[in-house]
């Protein structure tokens, strides 16, 4: 008796317990819907949601295939996508930093896409060879392919040049500080350029890029750090020195945590040069900077090049699109993709959001021949390198990040980063990075 | 009750040949409180025990991007990350140390000035005068104030170039150009910020306590001739003990494992001056995707506190004991 009431009670939390579970299972799937989780490539979620949501509607009358939009921002993107990596549970077509793509890769939570399936996409030469070049290790299909384009580029505010009698952009890197020194007026609180010295990602690109210029060699063949060198420091402390010798950047800067602060700063003209991504153009239009208020020009290099050095003025930026292994609806998913890197919708998707087209057949549209634009395409498809694409990239971010945010930290409180304190720094992120405690396979 | 009852008066309806009246299961007197317990039991077990063990088992693995998918046949490493997590002469074992004495340093602070401000506080609004309703209330706000909201308030306070804390310090020419957020200034930030959440708590459970020292031994004490300072000393302070145990270790517990303050305050870029062992924690499982490293510092955070927790315990049961 005891024992029949005693399992009655237990068959009852069961029972609870397992109706709170279901909760949490997988909606059924008709085969005819697909999840999108979108990046934020717009000014907010809301955009981005309109204007993904006016071009599916095509997709819907063309493919029958209905198509649910999550918009995820950025700061939240790769935990999500590691989570439903972990769980099986996601969406179907995914989004993602095409900087992330190696490391994402090495989880196999996405389809690859060998041959046929980037036939389907009308074939690999479609892509531009830079930003396909950030898709995945070398040496294996992709595992995801490029969506929107992106690179470096420096902005300038053109009223604040005329003012300070610059006529022409700097053509290298000491001209450049040279122009940063006449825009500096810190008692009228006018600065030369802004960065976000506080984010990691800002950081570890400028890193990567004038790194690259010195002749740094970030990784050997085997995948291992080799970044604790001199020309990598060479490369750290030209950017640190803006800050703490040549006193061109404002010490409040070692505080900003997101590239849209500094895009804040460039547009209330608080400071006359950004280096910046051309996803940056929207951000300033918002802001209330006028297009013909401000210009593009490369970032410069040292000239000459020290040995070995390239003239890398931007790292491959830009978002990719990848389809999950767990989708059960895979050929949809494919399609949505085609729909995606199609010739009309990159022309249309990449004018709305400031950024470039992936596939050299959409740059006909006359909104990409702007003076800006073509400055961005031809750097991004000219003078921009992939950062390595090995599993352990999101490590060098985040070690390195972290190692120039620190020194940023210095340079706006005391002001003096000697050539030591960077080679320390750099010294013990690699240590971090080599000794990965189980980090490799 | 009614069980009871039941089982008592069933022998003799047990007697008659055919019981027209159905006989109530019996339940012993002694499975009653588990049963009672069981549900309850039931989901601390799912939400808490199961994922704990969850976590120490990840601790003993190789969790990393390769193996998080199929996450159940990541390769066993046995005491492999807790070696890493632990060599002291590596890069991530000196760090992992600095960041546990940070923490130390931290939640001693934090609580010591809790519990202190919080008595004070207490003390003051013990005899009624006008307003004493709107100080306590006033007094409860940051602890009521929804952390994120709090939290937000002093990053822009301590803003270095627009911040109110810069601007007032300027304005009484003691400066003003200092970062807050950076450097070792980060730490004095993130523990002022945690006081001013932590303290009302500990003014509301000082309060409650005052309230049950009879005011006749004050009376008592002054006849006796003895000062406001002294009565403090040997009467409230005394009397109080049993409450303050408990909110110190509670405090401590709350303060060692906080997250939300330093990681609002901070956002991804925490100084070293500030990382907390939960942030640490964080920042090598997630940031870098090391999950079986970021399990196994779980663990030994988890062991530590069992152990703080076990002794302070034992401590302080032993030593009311023999008062």
């Amino acid at each position: 008796m005891r024992h029949r009431r005693l399992s009655g009670v237990i068959v009852l939390i069961l029972v609870l317990a397992s109706s709170l579970l279901s909760g949490c299972a997988r909606e059924q799937d008709d085969g005819r819907t697909l999840t999108y989780w979108a990046s934020n490539q717009g000014n907010s979620p809301q955009q981005d949601r309109r204007i993904l949501n006016e071009e599916f509607e095509k997709f819907t009358a063309r493919t029958g295939i209905e198509v649910n939009v999550e918009v995820i921002g950025w700061g939240d993107l790769l935990n999500k996508i590691l989570g439903s990596a972990v769980s099986g549970v996601g969406p179907d077509v995914v989004n993602l930093g095409n900087t992330w793509a190696a490391s994402l890769q090495a989880t196999g939570a996405f389809v690859p896409f060998t041959e046929e399936r980037m036939q389907r996409l009308g074939g690999r030469e479609r892509f531009l060879e830079t930003s396909m070049s950030s898709t995945g290790m070398s040496g294996r299909p992709p595992s995801s392919v490029p969506l929107y384009g992106l690179s470096y580029g420096v902005f300038y505010n053109k009223a604040m040049f005329r003012e300070a009698g610059i006529e022409q952009p700097p053509e290298n890197w000491s001209q450049f500080v040279d122009v940063a020194r006449d825009l500096t007026r810190p008692n009228q609180d006018q600065w030369g350029m802004t960065l976000a010295g506080a984010s990691y990602t800002e950081n570890a690109h400028f890193a990567f890029m004038l790194g690259n210029q010195e002749g740094a060699q970030l990784f050997d063949s085997d995948g291992r750090a080799t970044f604790a060198s001199p020309q990598m420091a060479s490369g750290v402390q030209r950017y640190v020195e803006l800050m703490s010798e040549h006193e061109v950047v404002n010490p409040d800067d070692a505080e900003i945590g997101s590239a849209t602060e500094a895009v804040g700063n460039f547009a209330t003209g608080e400071a006359g040069m950004l280096v910046a991504q051309n996803s940056a153009i929207a951000a300033i239009r918002a802001a209330g900077m006028k297009d013909g208020e401000w210009g593009v020009f490369p970032l410069p290099t040292p000239d000459p090049l020290p040995e070995g050095g390239e003239a890398v003025r931007s790292h491959v930026a830009g978002t990719n699109i990848a389809v999950y292994r767990n989708s059960e609806n895979k050929d949809a998913a494919i399609e949505l993709v085609k729909f995606l890197t199609s010739a009309e919708e990159q022309s249309i998707l990449n004018e709305k959001y400031g950024s470039l087209p992936v596939v050299s057949d959409a740059y006909d549209n006359p909104a990409f021949n702007t003076d800006a634009l073509r400055t961005f395409s031809r750097i991004l498809a000219e003078s921009s390198k992939q950062v390595p694409m090995i599993p352990n990239e999101n490590r060098f971010e985040t070690t390195v990040g972290a190692a120039v945010r620190d020194l940023f930290a210095r340079a706006g409180t005391n002001r003096s980063v000697r050539r030591e304190d960077i080679a320390d720094a750099l010294n013990e992120a690699q240590q971090k990075m080599r000794s990965g405690g189980g980090s490799t396979r | 009750m009614t069980v009871t009852s039941t089982a008592s008066t069933a022998p003799s309806s047990g007697a008659e040949p055919n019981g027209s009246r159905p006989r109530r299961p019996r339940i012993s007197k002694r499975s009653v409180p588990y049963l009672l317990l069981a549900p309850a039991l039931f989901f601390e077990l799912l939400v808490h025990i199961v994922p704990m063990l969850g976590g120490l088992w990840m601790s003993f693995l190789r969790l990393n991007q390769f193996f998080l998918r199929e996450w159940m046949s990541a390769p066993f490493t046995g005491l492999q990350n807790y070696r890493f997590a632990l060599d002291f002469h590596g890069a991530a074992g000196v760090e992992l140390f600095q960041s546990f004495a940070v923490t130390i340093a931290f939640a001693v602070i934090t609580v010591g000035v809790s519990w202190v401000m919080g008595l004070a506080a207490a003390l003051f609004l013990q005899r009624s005068f006008p307003g004493r309703t709107l100080l306590r209330g006033l007094f409860l706000v940051p602890y009521a104030l929804p952390i994120y909201t709090s939290v937000m308030i002093w990053k822009f306070m301590l803003d270095r170039s627009d911040g109110m804390v810069n601007a007032t310090l300027s304005d009484l020419g003691l400066g003003g150009e200092r970062f807050w957020l950076l450097g070792n200034n980060a730490f004095l930030s993130l523990t002022v910020t945690a006081i001013w959440r932590l303290w009302p708590f500990a003014f509301l459970a000082l309060m409650a306590g005052l309230q049950s020292i009879p005011t006749d031994i004050y009376d008592a004490a002054a006849v006796d001739g003895a000062g406001l300072w002294q009565q403090i000393r040997t009467i409230t302070v005394p009397m109080l003990q049993p409450v303050s145990q408990v909110l110190i270790l509670v405090l401590f517990l709350w303060t060692f494992n906080d997250f939300n303050v330093p990681y609002l305050l901070f956002d991804q870029a925490v100084p070293s001056s500030a990382n907390l062992i939960s942030i640490h924690i964080y920042q090598n499982s997630f940031l870098t995707w090391n999950f079986g490293l970021g399990s196994a510092m779980s663990t030994l955070l988890l062991l530590f506190l069992l152990v703080i927790t076990a002794g302070y315990l034992m401590l302080t049961s032993r030593r009311s004991r023999n008062a």
